[in-house]
């Protein structure tokens, strides 16, 4: 199977993405330019984190325009599974992939550290493989990563179970101390309403290698493997 | 013509860095400060033929770009220029 990592003008972690699919996990890979108007036959997309566009104007905004984004919705609407890391969860809010929108970190300061997230939800593409309510620790890096939707919405994402990734302690409690940035309901994560499409702000593939601090990551990338081979989720062709 | 676009998060949402702002002024003083709300301005030269028309254009600009509905909303000035005038 394969995977496509989109790169963008200002895209910083499109590497480790490609180096935790093809060299931790042994799948095909293939870099995506942002320009490019084909996903050269993926299974799954991940947008990468970064600062896309130098994040002008908004986080996102203008990554949303590029012209693969046209293909990478066309390949969400037919049930691919597209995973959104950080900045690329960010460009999936402002593409309306998914709902909400980031603002500053509450503190305003760019938090750089590990926290961890509790697995709330286990049937989509990118947590398929996880135990439910398991607890991982990865890394955020992320000035604009308060998440923020209007109260219905938010009311609507933990009605339908979207809410994937919430910050937590170490054991799993939703605590105010556990969220590094204010996020509304400690959101570290969500699913679209179809669930094929996941964005996150912490950074599961820069946690794939217990040398690199934390492995806890893989599980995240090792979910599409499973749900693509056992064709759980696909995009219809 | 131009048009000026301002930005602004919406009264419900929390502006981390207003209030940051806000509490700078306040250490330099500037009790009387309440709040502050930060935003964003642009400003659009916009070949047009009427002020009406400027402003469809910079709606539409503020609408699928400038703003994101979901946090910001806007408010857009018209100028026209003398020349503008005389030849209107």
């Amino acid at each position: 199977m394969k995977f496509a990592v989109v790169v963008f003008p200002g895209s910083n972690c499109d590497h480790d993405a490609y180096h935790a699919v093809a060299h931790v996990l042994g799948q095909d890979a293939a870099f995506v330019w942002h320009k490019d108007t084909s996903l050269a036959g993926a299974d799954v997309v991940i947008l990468p984190g970064g600062f896309a566009h130098g994040d002008y104007l908004r986080t996102g905004a203008i990554a949303r325009f590029s012209p693969i984004m046209q293909e990478v919705r066309r390949f969400a609407d037919a049930g691919g599974p597209v995973l959104g890391i950080c900045n690329g969860f960010q460009v999936l809010l402002e593409a309306g992939l998914l709902p909400g929108a980031m603002l500053r970190n509450r503190g305003v300061q760019f938090q750089c550290e590990y926290v961890f997230v509790k697995v709330e939800q286990i049937d989509t593409p990118f947590t398929l493989a996880c135990r439910p309510g398991q607890v991982l620790k990865v890394p955020i890096a992320h000035g604009e990563g308060n998440y923020f939707a209007e109260p219905d919405v938010v009311e609507r994402l933990e009605q339908n179970r979207q809410v994937i990734f919430r910050y937590t302690t170490a054991d799993g409690s939703p605590t105010a101390d556990a969220n590094p940035n204010g996020s509304v309901h400690n959101i570290a994560g969500l699913c679209s309403e179809g669930r094929n499409v996941v964005g996150l702000m912490p950074h599961p593939e820069r946690a794939c290698e217990v040398a690199l601090g934390s492995a806890d990551g893989l599980v995240v990338l090792e979910s599409a493997v499973r749900s693509v081979t056992q064709g759980a989720f696909a995009a219809a062709r | 013509m131009r048009a000026r676009v301002f930005v602004t998060l919406k009264p419900s949402v929390f502006d981390p860095q207003g209030t940051t702002v806000a509490e700078a002024l306040h250490t330099l003083g500037y009790t009387a400060v309440r709040d502050v709300r930060q935003g964003k301005y642009f400003e659009l030269e916009i070949d047009a033929r009427s002020a009406d028309e400027a402003r469809r254009v910079a709606g539409e600009a503020a609408e699928k770009l400038l703003a994101n509905p979901v946090i910001e909303s806007y408010r857009i000035e018209i100028e026209t220029t003398p020349a503008e005038k005389v030849a209107r």
